[in-house]
């Protein structure tokens, strides 16, 4: 019986939290959010370096094999840390390549995936769930568009969501591929909309391989540890700014209705912490249940985060509103994860009926 | 991560199982019959190590290592076999630790065997009416005059007041000093004239808590635990051994499925309840909550049992319990509709029906006042949690 961190799993998140704090600092962040671009390449080349893109696929594949639970811790920082980049879909896109009987795409694609030097995004379409996406298949080539990708000028590969819930690989670089940047409201996940019009791509699932909602449900989990690291962000500078600013004499953090309001952010995110821990311990375990974890766990955690921003913000005052201080950046990163992948009420719709209710 | 409790604990399961397949045979027994034997059983419980496990055999307990994994299971399977586990109530849970801490050796050798056996039943004597969450300006005094202390005052919401034969009690002592320093620790024996018990009506109609009146009542001047002003430090005596456990999760487990069966039963709109949108999202809601509690129960278990630091998490739980408490009779209310308009029949009576989440609806008010008000909880987590300051107006909290 264990379930607490490793010190293999706090010094995995220790040495991300270290190099984000070198590499994309405060500073660098507000610096980014201005500058209107869909990713970083000097953070996501030191995040590669110390082996994130490898770091959920089997060794025998090039990676580290470590599981989603490792993952998640390491999405759990870089949500903190608001950092830049396709991460999840990139670590998906890697699990599906390992996952997948198409030895020749693995062998082409999963070294460079494992290793940072492609880069890949996904493209799901629809109303997100595998049920809803709508790109068509015909003689190895994908046709139409999909809305909300991440990082679309950058990505060299696009796992595409397809017809009946199947999974392609698109490469940006060829024929029929056209991207189209909108105006994100997170800043720091630059969106795009891809067109396919007869592009060539990889089928690496049929429409309706069991595997398929597997990794969409590894994708709620992952998105979920980043709601939980940029949730707690929220708290830690709250509780920070509430010793430090002073009115009436002395710190604000002395005012009972302050503090009242900082514990009801704090009681909100913690015990979520050993949720995410079972939801990936769940997928990683195989467990029955881990489905409709995860799909709790996504709606809750989620919704945490949004209400943890907002409060954020309130704890704040009149700084909090800026723009300059950059608590928006959280607050915006809340509502993309809160939407992405299916708003919390779509999942604990999903959650109702996996129960028989 | 590995919820599994390993062979080791599984092995140790069986001998469980095993014991509790030979000794705990109540059938057709009642009454006193039944007590006799329930007391025989703890005792060879005890006797198999199984029961009172961090109490000394000299007084009466099983003196095993502690062992969380081994107490889980030890519950999971008296569980299971709906046999007794120890003696509840305050006296186990509070005093018995605080003596093993902070007793010397002849009040330990007096009163823990006695509460082992069930004999001695412990009212708590903190709170008094013009002391609630600032306990420490609390005004029973006591007097030592010769060789007994000479008790006046007023103690309030004593639950199993009404079976208690004794209490731990926090009195004044000492006159010229801060409020926190002159209180005293004291055992009282409640059979006796100058102790006037009364119960006390509860919104719920029953009385599940007393009072108690003081009028020169007195107790040994040996029966402090501690030193003179002390009581303070020793009624914060934390309990070491053994403590986690995942039993408050799986009560709130039991209470939602219970809910989902309610959400099952009833009508809204003219379909079931369970059909209903806007009920399966709330349902959804509440299970999220007591998914994280029970993963948090997880964490504060496994950490004990590495003698690891869960952080503040553990400072947490209480309030979260309650506030799943306060969703679940949220909903609760809105299904059970108007038959909220008429009162439950008592518990066991037979032929309950929805209504009786009345007692669930009101009693989850009572969580937030029990052992610590919500808002006082709030504060500990702030200032030990989160670091806050303190309030000055507040003064010691902790």
């Amino acid at each position: 019986m264990r379930f607490h961190l490793t010190e293999e799993q706090q010094a995995l998140q220790d040495s991300l939290l270290r190099a984000l704090a070198d590499c994309f600092p405060k500073s660098r962040l507000l610096e980014f959010v201005d500058g209107g671009s869909d990713f970083d390449s000097s953070s996501w080349n030191v995040l590669m370096e110390l082996g994130l893109g490898g770091l959920a696929l089997p060794e025998e594949l090039g990676g580290s094999g470590l599981g989603l639970l490792e993952a998640g811790l390491a999405l759990e920082v870089l949500g903190g840390a608001a950092a830049v980049g396709p991460i999840i879909g990139h670590l998906l896109t890697g699990r599906a390549l390992a996952a997948s009987t198409n030895d020749a795409a693995r062998r082409a694609h999963l070294p460079g995936v494992a290793n940072g030097t492609l880069v890949a995004s996904i493209a799901f379409g629809g109303a997100w769930l595998p049920e809803t996406w709508e790109i068509n298949v015909s003689d190895g080539n994908v046709s139409g568009a999909v809305m909300h990708v991440q990082s679309a000028g950058a990505a060299q590969l696009i796992l595409v969501g397809t017809l009946g819930g199947g999974l392609s690989l698109v490469r940006t670089g060829d024929r029929g591929v056209s991207t189209t940047p909108m105006k994100s409201t997170d800043r720091t996940r630059g969106l795009s909309t891809i067109r396919f019009d007869r592009a060539p791509a990889v089928e690496l699932f049929a429409a309706g391989d069991p595997q398929v909602q597997r990794l969409f449900d590894e994708g709620l989990v992952l998105l979920a540890a980043d709601a939980l690291g940029g949730a707690q962000t929220c708290v830690d500078l709250s509780v920070a700014y509430a010793k430090q600013r002073e009115q009436f004499g002395r710190p604000i953090g002395c005012f009972q209705a302050l503090k009242h309001q900082l514990v009801n952010m704090a009681v909100e995110v913690e015990p979520a912490r050993a949720m995410l821990w079972f939801a990936a311990y769940a997928q990683d375990a195989e467990l029955p249940e881990a489905s409709r974890v995860a799909a709790l766990t996504k709606a809750h955690l989620c919704d945490r985060y949004v209400s943890v921003a907002r409060a954020a913000i309130a704890a704040h005052g009149g700084i909090g509103y800026t723009w300059d201080y950059g608590l928006n950046i959280w607050f915006r990163r809340a509502l993309f994860d809160r939407a992405y992948l299916g708003s919390p009420g779509v999942h604990r719709e999903r959650a109702a009926e996996m129960a028989d209710w | 991560m590995d919820l599994s409790y390993g062979a080791a604990a599984e092995g140790y399961r069986r001998e469980v199982r095993e014991f509790l397949a030979q000794k705990w045979q109540p059938e057709k027994r009642a009454g006193d019959e039944l007590k006799d034997y329930v007391k025989e059983f703890r005792r060879k419980a005890t006797a198999a190590g199984l029961l009172y496990r961090g109490i000394s055999t000299r007084y009466g307990g099983s003196e095993q290592k502690p062992d969380v994994i081994r107490s889980q299971v030890i519950r999971e399977e008296f569980g299971r076999a709906r046999a007794p586990l120890e003696v509840g109530g305050n006296g186990m849970s509070m005093l018995v630790p605080t003596l093993l801490e902070r007793g010397n050796d002849e009040l330990r050798e007096y009163f823990i065997r006695p509460t082992v056996d069930g004999d001695f039943v412990w009212g708590q004597g903190y709170s008094e009416p013009g002391a609630g969450s600032d306990l420490a300006s609390l005004r029973t005094r006591a007097q030592l005059v010769a060789d007994q202390w000479i008790i006046n005052g007023h103690k309030i919401w004593t639950s199993q007041g009404g079976s208690a034969t004794h209490m731990f009690a926090l009195v004044r002592t000492e006159f010229d000093v801060p409020k926190h320093q002159g209180i005293s620790y004291l055992l009282i024996d409640l059979d006796q004239p100058g102790v006037i018990r009364r119960p006390i009506r509860q919104m719920t109609g029953e009385s599940g808590f007393y009072e108690f009146l003081f009028e020169n009542a007195r107790t040994p001047a040996g029966w402090i635990v501690g030193e003179r002003g002390e009581g303070w430090s020793v009624s914060r005596t934390t309990l070491k051994h053994e403590r986690a456990s995942i039993a408050s999760a799986d009560a709130l487990g039991r209470q939602f499925v219970k809910l989902i069966d309610l959400a099952r039963s009833v009508e809204r709109g003219g379909r079931k309840a369970i059909n209903d949108k806007e009920i399966r999202q709330a349902l959804a809601r509440i299970e999220s909550w007591v998914m994280a509690h029970r993963a948090s129960s997880y964490r504060l278990f496994s950490c004990a049992a590495a003698s690891a630091d869960p952080g503040h998490i553990a400072l947490m739980m209480k309030l979260l319990t309650t506030e799943i408490g306060h969703e679940t009779a949220a909903l609760a209310q809105e299904l059970v509709g108007d038959a909220l308009l008429v009162e439950p029949e008592a518990a066991g009576s037979g032929g309950r029906g929805p209504e009786k989440w009345l007692d669930q609806i009101m009693g989850s008010l009572g969580n937030s006042i029990a052992g610590g008000t919500t808002n006082i909880q709030r504060n500990i987590i702030a200032e030990r949690g989160l670091g806050l300051p303190r309030d000055a107006a507040m003064g010691n909290i902790s």
